[in-house]
C-alpha cells in the first residue's frame, strides 16, 4: 500500500475531522508533529519552572496545613511536568533534548513564571488565578487531537481541581483576616491580573500559528475565547470577597460578561524575549539543579551496568 | 541519549484500582533500574490512593501492533456479530438469560 | 500536665518538622523530576507526622495551645529536635546520609512504640511506621546507589556518612524523661534501638562499599534544647509570618 503525500494528509484531515484521536505510530504530517512538540514541551516547561516562584514561600507557609498543602500542590506541577513530558516523548524527543532545548533558550515556557512572589498572598493569586487560567485552557485541551496529549491533560484536570480552591482560600482567609493581609491580598492581585491575561497568548488576530493548530485539532479554541470565559467567571470572584481587579475600565455588559481594558503586549512580548523581572533567575536555577544532579544520574547509570553485569556473571 | 548523562529509559505504569479491578495503563516515567523505577510509579501515580497494585514494565519490552497491520489485525472481527449477547433473539417473556 | 511526655512528643514532633522542612526547601533541586516527586512525598509525610505528634503534645500539655503555635511561636530552646535533622541539605549525598541516618532509628524506635501503653503514642507510631519503611527502603537504596556507582559518587556518599556521624549519637541519648516514660512503658529503651541501628547501618555501608567512621567528638546538646547554629534560621524563615503578624490567621 503505496499513498501519496496528499492522500496521507486527506486521511489523516478525515481522521482529525471525526475527532478520531491521533496515536503516536500514525502518520502525521510533519508540521503537526513540530507544532506538538512545541506546544506539549513549552506546556511540560512551564509546569516545571511554575515549581519555583510557589517554591519560594514553602519554607515561609504560615502553618502546617499551609505548607502541607502548598507542597503537594507543587508536587503535582512536577507531576504535571512528568505527564507532559512523557507524552511529548512519544513524538520520538527525549527528555534530555526537551531539557537541553530549554536551557538553550530554544524552548519557552509561560511568561507568568517569569513574575517574582513577593508575600504570601501571591500563592492565593498564583492558585486562583495562574491555575485558573491554566485550567480553563487544560479543559479545552482534554479534547485535542493528539491520544497522548488528551490523555495526559484528562489526569491533569483532575488533580488541578484542588489548586484553584486552595488559591481562593487563601485569598478569601486574607480578605477576611487583618488589614495588613487584605493589603496583601490586593496587592497580589494587582501584580498577577494582567499577566495571568497575558497567559493565553496573542490576540487571535495577532496569533500566527492559530489557525493551523486549530484545523489540526491540537488547540480546540482560540486565546481570546478563552481568556474572555476566563474574566468572565473570575471578576465576580474578586468581587464575592472585596477584591477589586485593577482595570479602572472593566464593565459589567447587559449579557453578564466583562469588558475590559486593553493588554500591555508590550510587556507581554519583552517577558517573552527574555527580559522578565526573573527569567534568568528561573533559567539559571534549572540549569543549576540539573547540573549538581548530574554525578547523581550518572552514579545511577554506572550501578544499573553493573547490576546487568553481575547478574550475567551469575548466570 | 548521552551514555554518561540521561533519564535513564521509559518505564510503563500500570495501576490497580481495588484488589479484583484489571490494571490500567497509568502513564511512564524514566528510571535507572526496577527498584526505581517501582518506587517512582508510586510516588508519581498513587499519591491519591489511586492503586492497590502497581506494575511497571520497561517500555521497549511492550509489544505493539504497528499502524501499517490494524486493519489485518481487528477488521476481521467487525463481520463476527454472532459472538455478540445481542444478535440473539429470544421470545419475549423469557427471564434470566 | 505530664511535662516529661510533652517533652517527648516535642522531641517526635520536632524530629519530623525540622526535616520535613529541609526536604520541603529541597522542592525543585531535585536531581531529576521523579526524584524530586519522591523527595517531598517523604518531606509531606514527615509534616503529617509532626501536626499528628504536636497536636498531641498539646492536647498533653493543656495550655491552649495549637500544634501550629508549638511549631509557630517555639523559641530555638525550647525546640527538642536531634542536631542531625537540622544539617543543611548540602549536595544529594548529604541529603541521603542524613536520611538514611534518621530513617533507621525512626524504623526501630517506631517499631517498639507502637506497643506503646500510650493509645495515641502507639497509633501514631503505627501509622508512622508504614511511612518510615518506605523512607529506610529508599534511603538505604540511595546510599548503595551512590556508593557503589561512579567513584565521584563513592567519595560523595563516604564523605557526607563522615560529615554526618558525629550528629548519630544524639539520637540514643536518655534522661530524666526517657526514664520516667519507660518505667510506665510508655516510650522504650534506646540501647536495644541503638544496636539494631548499628546493624543496619553496618549492613548498609557493607553493601554499599563504604566505610564505617570513627567515633569522634559526637555532638549532644539537643536534649536540653541545644542546637547547631542551624536551626535559629530555620525558624526564623519557617516562624516569619505568625511572628511579624501576631494577630492574623492564615
Amino acid at each position: 500500500m503505496s499513498n501519496t503525500i496528499e492522500e496521507l494528509e486527506k486521511q489523516f484531515q478525515e481522521k482529525i475531522d471525526n475527532e478520531i484521536k491521533i496515536e503516536p505510530k500514525d502518520w502525521m504530517p510533519d508540521d503537526y508533529r513540530k507544532n506538538l512538540i512545541r506546544q506539549m514541551s513549552q506546556h511540560a516547561h512551564s509546569e516545571v519552572i511554575g515549581m519555583q516562584p510557589e517554591g519560594n514561600w514553602i519554607t515561609r507557609a504560615p502553618s502546617l496545613r499551609a505548607k502541607k498543602i502548598l507542597l503537594a500542590k507543587i508536587q503535582d506541577e512536577a507531576g504535571h511536568g512528568l505527564y507532559l513530558y512523557s507524552a511529548a516523548e512519544t513524538l520520538g524527543v527525549s527528555r534530555d533534548q526537551f531539557i537541553q532545548w530549554l536551557h538553550e533558550g530554544k524552548a519557552k515556557y509561560s511568561s507568568i513564571f517569569n513574575y517574582p512572589t513577593l508575600n504570601w498572598a501571591d500563592m492565593g493569586a498564583i492558585g486562583w488565578l495562574v491555575d485558573g487560567a491554566a485550567i480553563v485552557n487544560q479543559v479545552s485541551l482534554q479534547k485535542t487531537s493528539y491520544g497522548p496529549y488528551a490523555r495526559a491533560m484528562v489526569r491533569i484536570c483532575k488533580e488541578e481541581s484542588f489548586h484553584q480552591r486552595q488559591g481562593y482560600e487563601i485569598m478569601a482567609k486574607m480578605m477576611a483576616g487583618t488589614k495588613e493581609q487584605q493589603q496583601m491580598a490586593q496587592d497580589a492581585l494587582n501584580r498577577f491580573w494582567w499577566p495571568s491575561l497575558m497567559m493565553f497568548g496573542p490576540h487571535d488576530s495577532d496569533s500566527s500559528r492559530s489557525s493551523l493548530a486549530l484545523k489540526w485539532k491540537i488547540k480546540r479554541e482560540t486565546n481570546d475565547t478563552l481568556r474572555k470565559r476566563f474574566i468572565d467567571k473570575t471578576i465576580p470572584q474578586a468581587e464575592f470577597i472585596g477584591l477589586k481587579v485593577p482595570d479602572p475600565d472593566a464593565v459589567l455588559q447587559p449579557d453578564g460578561s466583562y469588558k475590559t481594558g486593553s493588554i500591555d503586549w508590550d510587556e507581554f512580548w519583552n517577558v517573552v524575549k527574555g527580559n522578565g523581572p526573573c527569567n534568568k533567575q528561573r533559567l539559571d536555577h534549572h540549569k543549576r539543579a540539573h547540573d549538581h544532579g548530574r554525578w547523581v544520574r550518572e552514579a545511577c547509570i554506572a550501578f544499573s551496568e553493573k547490576q546487568d553485569k553481575r547478574k550475567a556473571i551469575a548466570k | 541519549m548521552n551514555n554518561s548523562d540521561n533519564q535513564g529509559p521509559l518505564w510503563e505504569v500500570f495501576t490497580q484500582k481495588k484488589p479484583g479491578m484489571a490494571f490500567k495503563h497509568s502513564g511512564s516515567i524514566h528510571a535507572y533500574d526496577k527498584n526505581l523505577a517501582i518506587e517512582a510509579a508510586r510516588d508519581l501515580f498513587t499519591r491519591r490512593n489511586e492503586g492497590t497494585g502497581l506494575w511497571v514494565v520497561k517500555s521497549e519490552n511492550i509489544i505493539a501492533v504497528q499502524p501499517k497491520d490494524a486493519e489485518s489485525f481487528f477488521d476481521p472481527a467487525d463481520d463476527k456479530i454472532y459472538r455478540h449477547p445481542t444478535f440473539f433473539e429470544v421470545p419475549d417473556g423469557v427471564k434470566h438469560m | 500536665m505530664n511535662t516529661n511526655l510533652f517533652k517527648y512528643c516535642l522531641r517526635l514532633g520536632d524530629n519530623s518538622l525540622i526535616l520535613g522542612h529541609r526536604l520541603a526547601e529541597y522542592c525543585s533541586y531535585g536531581p531529576y523530576l521523579e526524584e524530586d516527586i519522591s523527595i517531598t512525598n517523604t518531606s509531606l509525610d514527615l509534616i503529617g507526622q509532626a501536626e499528628a505528634i504536636l497536636k498531641y503534645a498539646a492536647l498533653v500539655e493543656n495550655a491552649e495551645r495549637t500544634a501550629d503555635d508549638l511549631a509557630y511561636r517555639r523559641p530555638e530552646i525550647e525546640f527538642y529536635n536531634v542536631q542531625l535533622v537540622e544539617q543543611p541539605n548540602g549536595n544529594f549525598a548529604h541529603l541521603i546520609a542524613r536520611q538514611f541516618f534518621i530513617d533507621a532509628f525512626n524504623f526501630y524506635l517506631y517499631s517498639a512504640l507502637k506497643e506503646s501503653t500510650d493509645n495515641t503514642i502507639a497509633s501514631i507510631a503505627a501509622k508512622s511506621l508504614k511511612e518510615v519503611t518506605y523512607h529506610l527502603r529508599r534511603s538505604s537504596e540511595w546510599v548503595i546507589r551512590l556508593g557503589d556507582g561512579t567513584s565521584e559518587s563513592k567519595i560523595k556518599m563516604q564523605e557526607a556518612i563522615n560529615d554526618f556521624w558525629l550528629y548519630t549519637f544524639e539520637m540514643f541519648e536518655m534522661d530524666e524523661v526517657d526514664e520516667e516514660l519507660i518505667t510506665k512503658a510508655i516510650t522504650v529503651d534506646l540501647k536495644p534501638i541503638q544496636d539494631l541501628w548499628n546493624k543496619k547501618v553496618d549492613e548498609i555501608l557493607v553493601m554499599a562499599t563504604l566505610t564505617r567512621p570513627e567515633d569522634g567528638y559526637m555532638a549532644t546538646g539537643s536534649r536540653k534544647g541545644y542546637h547547631s547554629e542551624h536551626l535559629g534560621y530555620i525558624l526564623a524563615e519557617m516562624q516569619y509570618l505568625p511572628r511579624a503578624y501576631p494577630t492574623a490567621k492564615w
